[in-house]
């Protein structure tokens, strides 16, 4: 479905992706794991069209999408739930919902879609009226979730969904995830929670320094000696 | 005391002139950061279309001043400031958007000497129009100019009616156009966020575009509305009255729509009365720009963010 082929994205001289390759399965959950600075959110980023690579291909459902403007990406289904939620402060919170399907024209479609992000974040109906930017951390990060559902993506890419979340939000969020999964939509998830994310993944890749370092199932990564002293904080 | 109320009316109308072409100031800096100094030279164009459109009528009707030939000149004059504000934006702005803050800057000053220079020397030479190297008498329409209306004994200029209900009207549809489409949806989300925005589908290119051209509409309205209330115009007329606009958009908080239509009629009452009110030597008409300068100055100095402050664009 996606295909990430030995991508290189640099900020000025400084390589912050140093040819990369990956791919995401058709209904999979894939994680990419890494530490601070590793390069996940550039790669996220240059997937949705934000950033130009310098070199390397990406393909989403047969078609070559790196040259794609943003905007157009999100519209061949693609939705892109970015690092720090980004909700529109000032924006209510439908309205910011709203956003989400900006670029579908399916009136009905889209009133669905509404409802059926209030049915599964009861909170957001409840304070549909209310401006984003009043909300806690936690249901930020439900409302940004809810606004990358609502262009009714076939992959979804979230970039740390649980960020500063209490244990149970952060049991929200994963089991959100693997209701979306249930519902068809494949998922490419970063995550500072490794072994929250790898329990659920179905192919996970590590990223050191901008380079894919292992790779394997959530299951084998949660196995791997390396991976647990490095990320699962383990001996 | 009617005397009063009457410079306080005269006020309120001038005030929102400024408010009209003010909201062009707003809007686009609420969407891309950028003063867009030349957006006076809109407000000129506006008029010069209203007025060609008439010109060009009037070679079939005889020059007939009936009142229908309003809406006509409005959307003529609305059709070339939109097609100049737009040409403008995707020529001369869009090749800077990454550049120096002064780039934009320097380019403006050229856009204004250009577009002042090219009525200035070729209006004129189109066959049947006038020439523009003085001030051009402005078509005085029926109803909408002629006697003054009699209002509870106050005497008020037809031309200050229309440009009230002209500023009302259009921020009526301004307030619908931002909160209730989804375009204007787009356009807060862009000033709010531009690299989320087009996460969310929205071309920014396209919302920038938009945004220049909803502030030349209101600037072609206020071109229009100037001609009808001082009967003439010309080449240099949106020098002055776009620094006073700009004025008013800072007055009010940049990047704030309601900041510039309060500021503009904030700017225009003060301007009324210290011509009223002050004694002396520094009273009078003469010393009008000044006290309106002096207002942005303290403005500036004690409250920077604008009486409104400057809601739309305090992105972290
Ligand atoms: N806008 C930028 N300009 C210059 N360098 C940047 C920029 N954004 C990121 N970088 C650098 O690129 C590298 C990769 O950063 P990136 O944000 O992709 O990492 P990450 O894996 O998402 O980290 P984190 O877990 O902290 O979110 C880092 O060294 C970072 O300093
Ligand atoms: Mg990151």
């Amino acid at each position: 479905m996606l295909e990430v082929k030995d991508l290189v994205v640099a900020y000025g001289k400084v390589k912050a992706v140093k040819g990369i390759s990956f791919s995401v399965e058709q209904g999979q959950v894939v994680s990419l794991l890494g530490t601070n600075g590793a390069g996940k959110t550039t790669t996220l980023r240059t997937i949705s069209g934000l950033l130009r690579s310098e070199s390397g291909e990406i393909w989403f459902e047969g078609e070559r999408i790196d040259r794609t403007p943003a905007h157009k990406v999100v519209m061949k289904g693609l939705a892109h739930s970015p690092e720090g939620r980004k909700i529109f402060p000032r924006l209510t919170v439908e309205d910011n919902l709203r956003l989400g399907a900006f670029a579908r024209k399916d009136t009905d479609g889209i009133a669905r879609d509404l409802k059926r992000v209030y049915d599964l974040f009861e909170i957001l109906y409840e304070r549909r009226a209310q401006p984003a930017g009043t909300f806690s951390g936690g249901e930020q990060q439900m409302l940004a979730i809810g606004r990358a559902m609502m262009s009714r993506p076939r992959l979804l890419m979230l970039d740390e969904p649980s960020m500063g979340l209490s244990p149970i939000m952060m049991q929200r969020i994963m089991s959100t995830i693997r209701a979306l999964q249930s519902e068809g939509v494949t998922i490419l998830l970063v995550e500072q929670n490794a072994a929250a994310a790898l329990k659920l993944s179905d192919r996970a890749y590590v990223l050191e320094v901008g380079q894919i370092t292992l790779d394997g199932t959530g299951e084998q990564l949660l196995g791997d000696d390396r991976v647990k002293r490095a990320y699962l904080g383990e001996d | 005391m009617t005397y009063y109320l009457d410079q306080l009316l005269n006020g309120l109308s001038l005030g929102s002139l400024y408010a009209l072409i003010a909201v062009g100031y707003t809007v686009v800096y609420g969407i891309v950061q950028l003063i867009n100094f030349a957006h006076g030279e809109i407000f000129m164009i506006g008029a010069f279309g209203a007025l060609s459109t008439w010109i060009v009528l009037s070679w079939v009707t005889g020059g007939s001043t009936a009142w229908w030939n309003l809406p006509l000149m409005l959307v003529g004059g609305m059709i070339v400031a939109v097609l100049t504000a737009v040409l403008m934006e995707r020529f001369a702005y869009r090749p800077l958007r990454n550049a120096p803050r002064l780039a934009p800057l320097i380019t403006a000053i050229g856009i204004s000497i250009f577009l002042q220079e090219f009525v200035r020397l070729f209006y004129g030479q189109i066959p049947g129009f006038p020439d523009a190297k003085a001030a051009i008498p402005f078509p005085q329409l029926e109803f909408f100019t002629g006697p003054a209306i009699d209002v509870g004994g106050l005497q008020v200029h037809r031309g200050n009616f229309f440009v009230m209900a002209a500023l009302l009207i259009c921020w009526i549809f301004l307030w619908w156009f931002v909160n209730r489409t989804a375009t204007g949806r787009a356009m807060q989300a862009v000033s709010q966020d531009p690299d989320t925005s087009r996460l969310m589908g929205i071309d920014v290119d396209r919302i920038i575009v938009v945004a220049f051209a909803v502030g030349a509409s209101l600037a072609a309205v206020a071109g229009l509305a100037s001609g009808l209330r001082y009967g003439n115009i010309d080449f240099k007329m949106g020098f002055l009255a776009g620094l006073k606009a700009f004025t008013a958009a800072v007055l009010g908080g940049i990047g704030n729509i309601n900041g510039a239509v309060v500021g503009g009629l904030t700017l225009g009452v003060v301007e009324a009365m210290a011509t009223t009110l002050i004694p002396g030597q520094f009273g009078g008409p003469a010393w009008k720009d000044v006290w309106a300068f002096v207002l942005l100055i303290l403005i500036l100095v004690f409250r920077p963010q604008g009486l409104l402050g400057a809601k739309v664009v305090d992105r972290a």
